[in-house]
């Protein structure tokens, strides 16, 4: 019993060495096309290159509206299916045609108060910072998009094998959006 | 407060290293700041770093999207002359707070 004491007291005062692991490259992968999901990925992805953090961004899905020429800087929020927009409001209302066109174009007047670039300009800042941006090739070729519907930030169109290719290497994080 | 000696002076800087007093700076001490970094500054870095604490000195918050507008460089240049965050790194050099910017 006292040796088993013994060793557990040996272990707690075993100096723990913990090493500060620096996060040196982040993988952000962005699924959804609603502003508030693609300001998100586009504000961490841009902030780790501030940080001098490398940055690969991968849009799949609804998040690849945010990287096509037509709709990147038409995103909208969603004013139905989103309890903490407008607590109270009731669901009917929130669905009146314009309801969400407006709401969306409130938003952005306040992002622009902020001084937030909008979607393409962030890309384009984000590019210029060394980040690359890619687009999910399934998704792609389900919503029969192509390079040329896409900004030219888009350095690809890849698989998802591709995008884990991406985060080789240690010290790298991938964040799911 | 921490101090950094330099050329017999004393500086005030806060635990990260950034200059407390804006009017401490010297071009020569940006030099030393620099070198820590491993950056050899030219004139370019000296447009930047005065374009900073002009507008520094004017209050206005300082981020990357500003400077890439600022006419001297655009982002990518901005990212090239101070690399590994451009910011951070051009804001120490210059003698003045570490930006509070997200974007």
């Amino acid at each position: 019993m006292n040796e088993v004491l013994e060793r557990e007291q040996k272990v707690a005062e075993a100096p723990v060495k913990i090493e500060k692991a620096k996060i040196k490259k982040v993988l952000i992968i962005c699924s959804k096309g609603k502003i508030e999901d693609v300001y998100a990925a586009l504000v961490m992805a841009n902030g780790a290159l501030m940080e001098g953090i490398e940055a690969r961004m991968f849009f799949t899905f609804f998040g690849l509206e945010a990287i096509t020429k037509r709709h990147a800087d038409h995103l909208h929020t969603a004013t139905v299916g989103n309890p903490a927009f407008m607590p109270g409001l009731p669901t009917m209302v929130a669905g009146l045609p314009g309801f969400e066109a407006f709401a969306s174009y409130m938003m952005k007047k306040e992002m622009d108060k902020l001084d937030m670039p909008h979607v393409t300009e962030f890309l384009q800042m984000i590019e210029a910072g060394g980040g690359e941006i890619y687009a999910c090739k399934l998704a792609a070729d389900m919503f029969h998009l192509k390079q040329e519907d896409f900004v030219p930030e888009v350095k690809g169109i890849i698989t998802v094998g591709d995008m884990y290719a991406l985060a080789d290497g240690e010290g790298t994080q991938i964040i799911f959006i | 407060m921490e101090t950094l000696v330099f050329n017999e002076t004393k500086i005030d800087v806060n635990e990260e290293g950034y200059l407390k007093n804006p009017a401490q700076w010297t071009p020569e001490l940006a030099h030393e700041l620099a070198r820590e970094v491993n950056i050899t500054l030219t004139d370019k870095h000296f447009e930047v770093l005065n374009w900073l604490r002009a507008k520094h000195a004017e209050g206005v918050a300082l981020s990357i999207r500003k400077m890439g507008n600022s006419g001297i460089v655009d982002i990518k240049q901005f990212y090239g002359l101070f690399p590994g965050g451009p910011l951070k790194i051009s804001s120490k050099i210059a003698g003045i707070p570490k930006p509070v910017s997200c974007i």
